[in-house]
């Protein structure tokens, strides 16, 4: 599926729920299910660090495709973490660093975008950019 | 008696309709503001004294001979003294106009540090600073090869009296404590730690004791402070927390070590005669002050000092204490809720933690609710460590909040754990 696609299935998926009750509910859902990363990765040097919630990023490149794992001690971050990589992982670097997000606003939580280093989601999704960007000079 | 006891009550739902923002609503619902230790509301006194300064009064301070500049320095030199009679300083000229209680500290780290701190000395502060209170102090022993020691805190979050005695000695040059912790809320014994300084022998060829520096960013709010009879050498609170105008702050220095200070920052404002070859600098309190000030500040804080006081501090004092009791005990019998700082002295700033639930994750839910509460590290990193914890969810109260407030907290963190759980 292309980013675009995943994107406006989470813009779909969230404009089912009428009060922001039950979109956060769906976001602690999400952050449960999330794929964890592996307890070998959880290390100080994938630590995204915002001032409030951890976020631990860890990125695999196969077959010219980016593959993310993370992990947060807060679950409201885990759960936008997990949209996140259900949008980014498993595309190439040039989807990856060219893909605009622009779900986060249509599903009303841009607030957690904002640079107030509440969270580490701003710094995450740079953070995978800028692994694509390194793994494909890599190979 | 019972009129005097009419007269020192708080009418809550009276000083409510003062702060115009009380009555917004957030995320649909009526904004609860239980951040004021972040930044306190303005009254609309405060307000409307800033719109009349831009709107009828501005001009610059201390240079014009026109009559809008004369109105200005003498309202702005009023709310010099208006600070002045409320700390109880015996002179104007020993109050600065800063930026903060940041820049108070930064100033007396600065120019003090530069005259008096040399290689080995040792400089205390305590536990439970906020980072303001301890970079400043931090990085000037890193400049200068001097030591920086810490006072701890015990497991209730008071400050250990006895380790500063143990910790006091002939290379201890400066003495930076709190008078309220911002997370913990406690209240230091703030008057016997100077008596405990300055009885130790000085350190100083003139034989002036060791000058104590109190940040009274979290006192200011709630309680009379008379610097005198407190005997603090240096005391620095914020405009913003209460309930003035950001970016301007307070620096009370004792006449005696303000003269002794080497200049901070230099500039227009600061001299008497300038040339090339000499400058001749100002005097007390504007030697301390360079560039044109926040003028707007200074007079807007006058009036929020004005207005706590028409209301009574005695008054405020005793609302927020028995709101803070109320507070206490609605929120411990949450199941899973732990306050963190139970200081017997405590002013009304409650800190906890929820069981297996992230401070981030509670505030985000609280927000939802119309609910501000700070969570986090509250700038005090140190105190984390020592609780051995990520971080906590504050609710900070003024004498605006209210115990039906305190019962929707109680309801939102219900939610939290539902939710959460």
């Amino acid at each position: 599926m292309r980013i675009e696609e995943t994107e406006k299935e989470i813009a779909e998926e969230f404009s089912m729920f009428e009060d922001w009750m039950g979109k956060y509910e769906h976001i602690i859902e999400l952050g449960k299910s999330l794929p964890m990363i592996d307890a070998k990765y959880k290390t100080d040097d994938r630590l995204i660090k915002g001032c409030q919630s951890k976020v631990w990023l860890h990125s695999e490149f196969k077959e010219g495709k980016i593959f993310f794992t993370a992990d947060s001690d807060a679950i409201i971050t885990k759960g936008l973490v997990a949209l996140v990589i259900r949008v980014l992982s498993g595309h190439t670097p040039d989807e990856i660093v060219n893909a605009k997000m622009e779900f986060i606003n249509q599903i009303g939580l841009t607030r957690h975008l904002s640079p107030t280093r509440a969270n580490g989601l701003v710094n995450m999704i740079k953070q995978m950019k800028l692994d694509a960007l390194a793994l494909k000079a890599k190979v | 008696m019972i009129t005097k006891e009419k007269n020192i009550a708080l009418d809550v739902q009276k000083v409510r309709k003062d702060f115009p923002i009380l009555s917004r609503k957030v995320n649909g619902k009526p904004l609860i503001y239980f951040d004021s230790g972040a930044t306190a509301q303005k009254p609309k006194q405060v307000i409307d004294a800033i719109t009349k300064y831009y709107s009828e009064q501005n001009a610059n301070i201390h240079r014009g001979v026109h009559t809008l500049s004369q109105e200005v320095t003498m309202a702005y030199e009023n709310a010099r003294e208006t600070i002045q009679k409320h700390l109880n300083a015996k002179y104007s000229h020993e109050i600065i106009f800063t930026r903060g209680t940041t820049e108070s500290i930064n100033l007396v780290a600065s120019s003090f540090g530069k005259k008096f701190i040399n290689a080995c000395d040792e400089i205390i502060i305590s536990e439970m600073e906020h980072h303001s209170n301890i970079l400043p102090w931090q990085q000037l022993c890193e400049e200068k090869n001097a030591v920086l020691k810490v006072v701890p805190i015990n497991e209730k979050g008071e400050l250990l009296l006895d380790d500063l005695k143990k910790l006091l000695s002939s290379k201890t040059k400066l003495v930076a404590v709190t008078h309220v912790s911002n997370t913990l809320g406690t209240t230091n014994p703030v008057k016997e730690i100077i008596q405990v300084v300055h009885s130790f022998p000085s350190p100083f060829r003139d034989g002036a004791p060791i000058p104590v520096l109190i940040d009274g960013a979290q006192s200011i709010p709630h309680m009379n402070v008379d610097v005198q009879e407190l005997d603090a050498d240096f005391y620095c609170f914020s405009g913003h927390k209460v309930y003035g105008p950001t970016g301007v702050g307070i620096l009370y220095g004792k006449e005696e070590w303000l003269k002794k200070l080497p200049n901070y920052q230099v500039g227009g404002g600061t001299i008497k005669t300038v040339s090339f070859l000499k400058t001749e600098y100002a005097d007390l309190p504007l030697r301390f002050e360079a560039g044109t000030p926040h003028i707007a500040g200074g007079i807007g804080l006058a009036v929020a000092i004005d207005y706590i006081n028409a209301i009574g501090l005695p008054a405020i004092f005793a609302y927020e204490h028995e709101l803070t009791g109320y507070a206490t005990e609605k929120l411990s019998a949450i199941e899973g809720l732990k306050i963190i700082g139970t200081a017997k002295n405590k002013a009304s700033v409650l800190s906890f933690v929820l069981d297996g639930i992230h401070p981030y994750d509670a505030g985000v839910i609280l927000d939802q609710l119309g609910i501000a509460v700070r969570t986090g590290h509250h700038c005090t990193q140190p105190i984390m460590e020592k609780f051995g914890i990520a971080g906590t969810i504050r609710a900070s109260l003024a004498f605006y909040n209210t115990k039906e407030e305190i019962d929707e907290l109680v309801k939102g963190i219900n939610k939290v754990n539902q939710m959460l759980k």
